[in-house]
């Protein structure tokens, strides 16, 4: 098996697509790959948020603890997505709890490190912001249309 | 192409019955509950002459006493000659439908609509969009295709459920990914922690599904807002609208457009539809008043 550098693989995720190559350059530089295994936790509620997520294969389900005990999926990400948006926005904090349901392969960014280059250069900063907004977006929509509920029975 | 054409032709469905207002007498031979609230019935004519229908046409099926409702034939239209209906309990008809039992008879009128007209998509890619109990109109299609499947391009089934406790025809979804060459992804809604599979609306699964969309017909099926915004996707992807069909479910009595409680603005969908092109439905769909 031949071992890629991180500036090889970055440029082939979704994420970076379109990027400048010295900006994913600057960037790999708070990247390192982690692997997980099936029903490993990546982070909790209520933890500090200090990493963001590309995911290369496999899934993770984010999840919310219920308060009769056993915890409720909500979503899930794979090949192709980010995980986590909370490292971008005061305070900083997760969300949801975060669990690979299948052997996961993933790029971790530190997120301390990424908004110290994101503040530093305004462009580098709008175009990781702009992706980010653009995957918020369509979570959204997607969160919208589940709240519908509109496999459930319509009450007359 | 005629070859083509011949190759994929399905069989001629049934006129409706000679007075399209009498109802046919059937048995129900077996009834199995696929899910919580969901059971497939299987049914023989008394007449002894079986119906013959498109993928995508439904009866009005009717429960002695109780009332008759439109429900899509969900067996494979070369099939045995059992007629199947899948059917999810939601009110009275469905009610006393679903436990008609064994033995018992029920009213057959029909078939009637349009069909979803698979045989079109032949030599290009093929991609149902589907939601909850929408798998039921579709699986005759589906069936056709599998049936007919070196004459499809790439055929992609994107299937999104409440729970994993409602995912219809598991073994059907199991088979056509393992031995059909059907790319299979499943999406629920909201699933236990113990669930390892996708958890998000079907429209995430759009934009990575493998598919050419210039080459491509979609069929899609479910409730009507999971539809418009599956056909916005589609075509946001680069699918031509009149290459998406979608199967308007309104409420409808006669079934032979003339009572018009399924008018919707200039379409009848009993005779229209209920199978469409979303370049005619785009603007009836984005209207609430209709
Ligand atoms: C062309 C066509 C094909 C259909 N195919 C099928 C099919 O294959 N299988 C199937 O189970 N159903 C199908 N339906 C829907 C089915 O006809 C209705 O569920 C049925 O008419 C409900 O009648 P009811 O007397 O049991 O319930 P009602 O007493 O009329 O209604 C009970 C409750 O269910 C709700 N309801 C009614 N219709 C629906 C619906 N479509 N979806 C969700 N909630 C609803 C009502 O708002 C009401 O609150 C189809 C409808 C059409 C128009």
């Amino acid at each position: 098996m031949t071992i890629r550098s991180l500036t090889e693989t970055l440029p082939e995720h979704p994420f970076f697509q379109g990027f400048d190559p010295a900006v994913i350059e600057l960037l790999a530089g708070c990247a390192r790959n982690i692997h997980l295994r099936p029903d490993e936790l990546v982070f909790r509620t209520g933890e500090p948020a200090q990493h963001f997520y590309l995911i290369r294969e496999g899934r993770i389900a984010l999840q919310v603890p219920e308060l009769s005990g056993g915890s409720s999926i909500i979503d899930t990400v794979e090949a192709g997505d980010v995980l986590g948006v909370s490292w971008l926005v005061p305070p900083y904090r997760w969300l949801f709890d975060a669990r690979a349901t299948v052997e996961t392969r993933a790029v971790s960014f530190d997120a301390e490190c990424l908004r110290a280059k994101c503040e530093a250069d305004p462009a580098v900063g709008y175009a990781v912001l702009t992706r980010v907004a653009h995957i918020m977006h369509r979570r959204l929509e997607a969160a919208r249309m589940r709240m519908l509920d509109v496999y459930g029975v319509r009450r007359a | 192409m005629t070859e083509l054409l011949e190759a994929t032709a399905q069989p001629t469905p049934d006129p409706p019955t000679p007075d399209p207002m009498v109802p046919r007498v059937f048995r129900v031979e077996r009834t199995r509950q696929d899910t919580r609230d969901t059971y497939t019935l299987e049914l023989s004519p008394l007449d002894g002459e079986p119906l013959r229908f498109a993928p995508g046409q439904f009866t009005m099926l009717q429960a002695w006493g109780i009332g008759e409702v439109p429900i899509s034939i969900s067996g494979d239209p070369h099939g045995s000659g059992l007629l199947e209906h899948t059917i999810r309990n939601v009110g009275n008809v469905t009610r006393a439908l679903v436990h008609t039992s064994r033995g018992a008879t029920v009213g057959v009128r029909g078939p009637f609509g349009t069909g979803w007209e698979v045989e079109r998509g032949a030599g290009g890619d093929v991609v149902f969009i589907v939601g909850g109990i929408g798998l039921a109109p579709l699986r005759p299609a589906i069936l056709h295709v599998v049936r007919h499947r070196d004459q499809y391009g790439r055929v992609v089934l994107l299937y999104g459920a409440r729970t994993p406790d409602d995912i219809l025809f598991a073994p059907d979804l199991e088979h056509w990914q393992d031995d059909c060459g059907i790319d299979v992804a499943v999406t629920v809604d909201n699933a236990p922690h113990s669930w390892r599979g996708r958890v998000g609306f079907v429209t995430s699964l759009i934009p990575r599904a493998g598919f050419d969309p210039l080459r491509t017909t979609a069929y899609v099926c479910g409730p009507e807002v999971m539809m418009r915004s599956s056909a916005l996707a589609l075509r946001d992807r680069g699918v031509a609208a009149d290459r998406i069909r979608l199967s308007m479910e309104r409420s409808m009595k006669c079934g032979i457009g003339l009572c018009g409680h399924c008018q919707l603005r200039e379409l009848f969908l009993c005779v229209d539809g209920p199978v469409l092109g979303f370049d005619r439905l785009e603007p009836l769909m984005s209207r609430w008043e209709l």
